[in-house]
């Protein structure tokens, strides 16, 4: 198997390994949308005023050093159009088309489910860039405000990825698809985001936290599917975008950890569960964001049982989760599947094609992978010492989209009368006395090295650079 | 239509979905004619159908009692055109039978029992348009009528109607009949139907009796009912039918000392993939399923009428007729799976103008008449053809006067906003420079000289209900209009520029090429004939999809139904519910 590496071209306008100046039309369409992306940034992009940020910059695909570390003012960071590397051999692995050479253009057949693919995908990338907009002015350190403007700025690039998808593959239409993804704007009530999650408000860094934890990792699981797509340039978009998200996950999943970090130290020291008078968070409060950040992510997945999706597999334009390593026949149209169901008030399953249970396969993925962190916070809280432990909640607990929507069911996953549920709600899901709570716990710290009282330290700085570096300048 | 003794389980499929259905070749002549001879005396050509009963266009039938085929009907629109182009002398066409049993049996019901469904519907397209065909000739003074010297059954009879007038010999036993929904389970679908209601204006509650009764009738009824316009003794019936022939052509204001031109064979080279003629190129992308074809207008036509009685029928305008006439008919009987078809034009829009001017100022020149009536015609043969007509127009093309109709005939139009940039320097194979952006020019043409069959022209079938539309386009009439403002005069359907042009173009193509060609089919025709009905629009439209329904449902082509059981001495076994 040859593989070839695209050159980058990073001295052109756009930094690039797609041979922008060779594509004079294209490079022309992406210059033209450059200053309405630059304008959005500005507009909605990170409210707080720096200098300069410590910012990775993506420069390469390769397997070794394809970031770059500098201090760059965030208005002049590079965001560039990279795909992985080329496989001039690939085939596609499922679906109808399986086992064909993978499309390098986009067969006309498919281009409106290609298109929507791509706009729902690009839809989110900008939409957490604008809901994370207010959080750099509370930024509990340095480096939690470094990490969330790298994450604001891949987010930004993500949106750069798609958007060269649209102009590349999709002419006009594609276009004009690429306007609107500046046009929508995340909780705006003429044009929200496209999806319900991404309309919420990230207005603290606790839901920062638990969004790159939970909601981003929706974004990996929707990346990886996509990466499996017979569409070639797709595939290649999304597995280099999947590196970056993994650094947003990192964010996710330290923070938490922090976070969990700081509370069992004040509830040792202060030898209470009740740490909020301590300036802390307290354990049963992250519970409550645990269940409504994971549930919000739960529903991203779609309906159980989708036609949608069966038609995005037979036709080669989304796989499942690692495709390439499953061990069937990949076509899946004599295979049956289980789908949760709820039925006469009862948690269910029911049985249909495997081809109509694809969302449900993913979710089921995404979960998994999800447990993950759960085991990472209990070890922090049983190494404390503590006798008390963090978990999922119930698959159908607080559910709007699928099977499960509008079923009153806990997060121990009985089924409760509806007003049973709603008399208990607030204490699985955060209530407006927690939010405030969190809310005025969240003061900016700005000296390098300092920490905010309810989160610990990280454990080891950026690009091996010591925690207390200085990570942002301030003009 | 024909009866018959054997029975037709021995049909051979000859055109089954299963097979390669036949290639038909529309080439003839009349030395090469098996069905038809006609002599041409002073003033009146006397046209005789005398089938060859072993002359069916594939093998499996026999034409028994004058029935007809593809074949036969290929035959009879040669001739038509004759008699307009060799013969224009010609003020009346009498139509009769060159046996003595009978005068026509109609289609070959052996034929269509074994036909595959897009058989079926090809050849009663075509069919319907020859008839069309002779009823333009009413306009034009030659009048036909048919003289009919024993019985017209089914489609002899439908044949009878497209005529202007229909003579009976009344001799106890010839009749006029359409017998095809008490027989045949199906209808008299080629204009039947629709011509004794609409044409010859038959009380509705007749019209019911008349196409139930098989055997149908004869003299004095068959007057009484307006069916036909006499019944002539047949002692009289000779001089009768040439005392109307007289009376007809007395009455004609056609160009008495008219010189014919001649119609030699078209030169074309054909490959598997390609059609080739003098100006019209036709190439086939079979994984694309498409068709382009390029009409190239040479500069070498002008508007002076004398080149075209000079040159005949070499002369362009009516050599890219006859040979867009003939890709069509090809593509659409031969190559039922390319969808898509891409017209384009080339050549300088000067001469594509002269071509207007030509056919604007010498109305009163009669070839120049009967070509803008074949004209006509042919893009009328695009109206109703069931394909994806999609119009490109590109730098070097000529989409203006008569040629525009070409786009206009289409589904959707895209045009190129500007050049390609990439062959600036590039001269095109017309001449022009390709740095010259693409035009349209609306004219004359465009306000009334080639109407579709619902009477509107196509601007006017495009901006039914928007006079203002329609106004802004009249406005600009005789402009060379750029993609921008034929984007904005709503000329075309989009004006990408050399960014997007390929990518949007082999989109659209792929897209179209992933749809059901059934609903494609379906939503074309209903999309190209808004507004008003005519005669020909209902016979297109409501007979046509009532008939193709009809055809593939079990009680006319299911093993028991009663195509298949026709002369089996059994009867059709219908399923009773109606739908
Ligand atoms: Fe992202
Ligand atoms: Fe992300």
């Amino acid at each position: 198997m040859t593989s070839a590496r695209p050159k980058i071209d990073f001295d052109s306008k756009i930094p690039n390994n797609v041979d922008l100046a060779g594509d004079r039309k294209l490079q022309r369409a992406l210059e033209r949308w450059q200053p309405n992306f630059l304008d959005w940034w500005a507009d909605m992009g990170p409210a707080v005023d720096t200098k300069d940020v410590y910012l990775r910059t993506a420069v390469d695909v390769g397997r070794d050093g394809w970031a770059h570390f500098d201090h760059v003012p965030m208005n002049e960071y590079r965001w560039g159009v990279f795909l992985s590397e080329h496989d001039p051999d690939r085939r596609i692995a499922f679906g109808e088309h399986k086992g064909e050479p993978v499309w390098q253009e986009v067969p006309g057949e498919y281009r409106a489910d290609l298109q929507r693919l791509i706009v729902i995908q690009g839809d989110t990338e900008p939409a957490s860039v604008e809901q994370q907009r207010f959080l750099g002015a509370t930024a509990p350190s340095l480096y939690d405000m470094r990490n969330l403007f790298q994450v604001n700025v891949e987010e930004g690039r993500h949106l750069w990825a798609m958007v060269y998808l649209l102009h590349a593959y999709f002419g006009r239409a594609g276009r004009e698809e690429a306007d609107q993804l500046l046009a929508r704007n995340s909780g705006s009530d003429d044009s929200p985001r496209i999806l319900g999650a991404f309309n919420e408000e990230t207005p603290d860094w606790l839901s920062f936290y638990m969004f790159t934890y939970f909601t981003d990792r929706d974004g990996k699981y929707q990346l990886g599917t996509l990466k499996e797509s017979g569409f070639d340039p797709l595939s290649r978009t999304c597995e280099f975008m999947l590196k970056e998200e993994a650094h947003h996950m990192f964010v996710g999943t330290t923070g938490i950890d922090r976070v969990v970090r700081r509370t069992a130290e004040l509830m040792q020291d202060h030898d209470t569960e009740e740490v909020a008078g301590a300036g802390g968070i307290p354990l049963t409060m992250i519970q409550k964001y645990i269940n409504f950040h994971y549930t919000v992510s739960l529903d991203l997945f779609g309906n159980e049982s989708s036609t949608n999706a069966a038609n995005y597999f037979t036709a080669g334009l989304k796989g499942r989760w690692q495709e390439e390593r499953r061990e069937d026949d990949h076509l899946l149209a004599d295979d049956a599947g289980a789908v949760d169901a709820f039925k006469n008030g009862q948690v269910t399953h029911n049985e249909v094609p495997a081809l109509l249970a694809l969302n449900q396969d993913l979710r089921h993925e995404y979960i998994n992978d999800c447990r993950t962190g759960l085991k990472r916070w209990n070890r922090i809280l049983a190494k404390a010492g503590i006798d008390a432990e963090l978990y999922l909640p119930h698959v159908g607990f607080n559910r709007q989209v699928g099977a499960f929507a509008g079923a009153s069911i806990t997060p121990a996953g009985k089924v409760v009368s509806e007003s049973d549920w709603n008399a208990r709600k607030d204490q699985w899901l955060p209530t407006e006395v927690d939010k405030t709570h969190v809310r005025s716990l969240m003061h900016p710290v700005l000296e390098p090295g300092k920490i905010a009282s309810w989160i610990a330290p990280p454990s080891t700085g950026i690009n091996d650079k010591p925690v207390d570096f200085e990570y942002v300048h301030f003009h | 239509m024909t009866v018959l003794e054997e029975p037709v389980n021995a049909v051979a499929e000859h055109a089954d979905e299963a097979g390669a259905p036949p290639r038909v070749d529309f080439d003839t002549g009349p030395e090469r004619y098996r069905h038809w001879r006609y002599t041409v005396d002073g003033e009146t050509a006397w046209v005789y159908l005398d089938v060859a009963e072993d002359g069916g266009i594939v093998p499996g039938y026999e034409l028994k009692l004058n029935s007809y085929d593809l074949g036969v009907d290929i035959e009879l629109y040669d001739l038509t055109q004759r008699l307009r182009f060799s013969h224009p002398q010609v003020r009346s066409v009498v139509l009769t039978s060159g046996k003595d049993s009978n005068f026509c049996a109609g289609a070959n019901i052996r034929m269509l029992a074994g036909s595959s469904h897009p058989w079926k519907v090809n050849f009663c397209k075509f069919t319907n348009e020859t008839r069309n065909g002779i009823e333009d000739m009413t306009d034009a003074g030659q009048t036909w009528i048919a003289a009919l010297n024993g019985t017209a059954a089914g489609g002899g009879y439908e044949m009878a109607l497209a005529c202007d007038q229909i003579l009976l010999v009344d001799d106890r036993s010839s009749a006029v009949s359409l017998p095809e929904v008490p027989l045949l389970g199906v209808l008299p679908g080629t204009g039947g139907l629709t011509r004794v209601i609409d044409k010859r204006k038959v009380r509705k509650d007749r019209a019911d009796v008349f196409a139930t009764k098989s055997e149908g009738f004869g003299g004095r009824k068959a007057v009484e009912w307006k069916l036909v316009d006499e019944a002539v003794p047949r002692r009289e019936w000779e001089r009768v039918v040439a005392e109307r022939a007289a009376a007809a052509a007395a009455a004609s204001t056609r160009q008495a000392d008219a010189q014919g031109i001649e119609l030699p064979p078209l030169r074309r080279d054909e490959t598997a993939d390609t059609l080739t003629y003098d100006h019209v190129r036709v190439t086939i992308d079979r994984d694309a399923r498409t068709a382009t074809v390029v009409v190239a207008v040479p500069d070498s036509l002008t508007d002076d009428p004398a080149a075209l009685h000079d040159q005949g029928a070499a002369h362009p305008l009516l050599a890219i007729t006859r040979e867009l006439d003939d890709a069509i008919l090809r593509l659409r009987t031969n190559e039922l799976e390319i969808g898509t078809w891409l017209l384009l034009t080339e050549g300088p829009v000067d001469a594509a103008l002269a071509a207007d001017r030509l056919i604007a100022n010498h109305q009163d020149d009669w070839l120049v008449a009967e070509t803008t009536r074949y004209l006509k015609r042919v893009f009328k043969r695009l109206d109703v053809t069931s394909r994806s007509l999609i119009a490109l127009v590109e730098p070097g093309s000529c989409f203006a006067g008569p040629f525009l109709e070409l786009a206009l005939a289409c589904d959707r139009q895209y045009m190129l906003e500007g050049t390609f940039e990439e062959d600036e320097d590039a001269t095109l194979p017309s001449g022009a420079a390709a740095e010259d952006p693409a035009t349209l020019v609306v004219t004359d043409a465009q306000f009334g000289t080639f109407p579709m069959g619902n009477g509107l022209t196509r601007l006017g079938s495009r901006f039914y209900g928007d006079d203002d539309a329609l106004e802004a386009v009249r406005e600009k009439q005789g402009e060379q209009l750029e993609g921008g403002d034929a984007d904005d005069l709503g000329l075309v359907t989009d004006a990408p520029d050399d960014i997007d042009w390929t990518d949007e173009i082999r989109i659209l193509l792929e897209e179209r090429a992933s749809l059901s060609p059934d609903a494609l089919t379906g939503m074309e025709a209903n999309h190209r004939f808004v507004g008003p009905e005519t005669m020909e629009t209902r016979i297109f439209g409501r007979l046509t999809a009532w008939q193709n329904w009809i055809f593939i449902r079990p009680n006319a082509s299911g093993p028991e139904g009663a195509l298949r059981k026709y002369g089996t001495g059994r009867k059709a076994d219908f399923d009773q519910k109606r739908v």
